[in-house]
């Protein structure tokens, strides 16, 4: 297997006259936790909706885990976690039915689902928890959940749409000591944020405006190379020539 | 990949029946609207009361009065004065006056030989509403003439429903609502309760087929209409005394694909409306008035003016009503309805065709 999990080279998807992604290029490593920056509307989602499979580019090509975006989407969706940024398990369903959902959606025995169910709940310390409805836990614990949901089925790459918007920031660092877990045990871990200090905790960051990846490097030599404090002033230094508006 | 069906069925079960409340008043209100127009509501004349005007008591009209008093359409409210009739009509005090004429005895021993044609009994209706008037009328006629003369020029006889039981006119129309309002309502706010929520983007990032996603929803609903289905036949039968001559199998085999029409209905919904409110606008908009006005369910199709008449066409409920009711009450096979059943058949499978190719293209 190689080291390199997603890649991609001069990926560009147009909506009619409108090019909502402009010939992107990069490389994820395996293992790698690959900060996705870009205002609204920079086409971020766009990008990420083509590596999960969801849409088809106009040009060029991408990989993820082996499997071509363009001809192979429905291996690319049974080897990818996804975790959005809305909410996304059955509030009227129990931590532990959620979990043999998932498990069944992707495909996992009745004996793996249990070894999963347990593991996982385990490491969330949520054992207690299985037979409670989701829709009774804060926000913070269904956000973790949704994470393990999310590998539940050991992807390779696991994609993150904005998964801590509207969470305390306390439950965010815990949040992101899942993350750090999870790409330690070897799983890629593709994540957009908003949140400038979240970039931060990424091993590499790309940015994109108007449809173009602007920076792509990690977090130090970012900051470096822009001559700012912060990745906040990075990220603000290049999204003020942005063209497109909000 | 069938484990993954079928978690999706199971977990749409859970959805199902952890709202109980939903759950509640899908099983109840077929069987409230059973019964509500099975005895509550009907079109039959019951309970009218009628009051007489005579100048003098005769034989004759004893016994015509007698007839009337003993019916039990009619109640018999007494014999009041010329003055009264306006009055009486005006308080509701009564719905319909008979007067007869003054010689009547003899008049109407004229009448039978065809001597004298003139008018002997004069009925004065409150046709404030035109349905009670207009069976008031026809039923005093019957009642007060009730010998000789009329019914020697006609005999009449009621078919497949001799008593005239508005109930029996009624249960096809009342199936033809409820699956609609179980199957299309409840499949598309659920199929949209997804989209809004958020779960239907995680659902399509995941190996399942979109096209699975969708049947595993219907498959639920679809074992309750069954329920419902077996709950309105067993009523319909033993509570409302529907004959059912013509096989209830028949009438089970077209609701079954009533119901199929049904989910592909809603799943039609589910692709237009993009919240819960407007699949519940739509259902109840645009599906539930055709069923209302243009199925034959509360006014015959016959009745309609021309252009309504035309656009009834496309009410799949207007075929399914008239169908269960030639089953149903006429006694008639499903084979002599076959042209209903290709009819439902041919826009189940156009329904279906649509509305996966609009769910598919707004995947992209």
């Amino acid at each position: 297997m190689s080291d390199i999990v997603i890649s991609v080279r001069d990926l560009t998807k147009r909506f009619g006259d409108f090019t909502a992604v402009d010939r992107i290029s990069f490389d994820v490593h395996r293992g790698e936790i690959f900060g996705f920056l870009g205002a609204n509307g920079a086409g971020k989602t766009t990008a990420m909706r083509m590596l999960c499979g969801l849409s088809y580019p106009t040009s060029g090509s991408g990989s993820v885990a082996g499997y071509d975006v363009r001809t192979e989407g429905e291996k690319i969706k049974r080897h990818i976690g996804y975790m959005s940024q809305r909410f996304s398990l059955y509030n009227d369903l129990t931590v532990g039915e959620n979990m043999r959902l998932f498990a069944g959606i992707y495909g996992l025995g009745a004996k793996q689902t249990e070894e999963r169910t347990v593991e996982l709940l385990d490491r969330l310390n949520f054992s207690s928890e299985r037979n409670t409805l989701v829709g009774s836990l804060p926000l913070g614990w269904k956000q973790k959940l949704s994470f393990a949901i999310a590998t539940i089925h050991r992807p390779e790459v696991v994609f993150l749409d904005e998964p801590t918007g509207g969470v305390d920031p306390v439950t965010r660092r815990q949040f992101w000591e899942l993350i750090y877990e999870a790409a330690e045990a070897g799983t890629t871990i593709f994540v957009t944020t908003h949140y400038m200090d979240e970039a931060e905790y990424c091993s590499r960051v790309s940015i994109m405006v108007d449809g173009e990846v602007r920076a792509l490097d990690t977090p130090a030599r970012l900051k470096q190379q822009f001559s700012a404090e912060s990745m906040d002033e990075v990220f603000s230094t290049l999204a003020r020539g942005a063209q497109r508006g909000e | 990949m069938r484990g993954n069906f079928l978690s999706f069925v199971k977990k749409e079960s859970l959805h199902i029946l952890r709202d109980k409340r939903t759950m509640l008043v899908v099983m109840l209100i077929p069987v409230v609207l059973m019964i509500l127009f099975g005895f509550a509501i009907s079109t039959e004349v019951n309970n009218i009361n009628v009051a007489v005007v005579v100048s003098e008591r005769t034989d004759g009209i004893s016994d015509a009065v007698e007839r009337l008093a003993q019916n039990d359409y009619f109640t018999f409210k007494g014999y009041i004065s010329e003055d009264d009739i306006d009055p009486w009509l005006r308080s509701g005090k009564v719905g319909a006056v008979v007067v007869f004429a003054s010689d009547f005895d003899r008049r109407k021993e004229q009448a039978a030989q065809g001597i004298d044609t003139k008018p002997i009994i004069q009925l004065i209706v409150d046709a404030s509403n035109v349905n009670t008037a207009g069976s008031a009328t026809a039923y005093l006629q019957s009642v007060l003439l009730g010998s000789a003369s009329q019914q020697a020029m006609f005999e009449t006889r009621m078919l497949f429903n001799p008593q005239m039981k508005s109930a029996y006119n009624f249960v096809p129309g009342i199936m033809g609502l409820i699956f609609i309002l179980v199957c299309a309502m409840m499949t598309s706010v659920s199929i949209v309760r997804e989209k809004e929520v958020g779960t239907m983007e995680v659902l399509l990032v995941s190996p399942v087929r979109p096209v699975k996603i969708i049947f595993a929803k219907m498959i639920p609903y679809f074992a309750i209409s069954c329920i419902v289905l077996v709950t309105i036949l067993l009523l319909a039968r033993y509570l409302l005394g529907v004959p059912m001559t013509g096989g209830v199998w028949g009438i089970f085999s077209l609701s079954l694909l009533y119901l199929m029409l049904s989910l592909a209905l809603g799943l039609l919904v589910s692709t237009i409306a993009t919240t819960q409110m407007a699949a519940l606008l739509i259902s109840a908009m645009v599906m539930m008035m055709p069923i209302l006005m243009l199925s034959g369910m509360l006014f015959p199709i016959e009745n309609l003016p021309k252009f309504f008449r035309v656009v009834s066409n496309i009410v799949p409920a207007r075929w399914y009503i008239d169908a269960v009711r030639k089953m149903m009450i006429q006694g008639l096979p499903i084979v002599a309805v076959w042209r209903n059943c290709v009819i439902l058949l041919a826009m189940t499978v156009a329904i279906l065709g649509v509305s996966l190719k609009k769910f598919n293209d707004k995947l992209e």
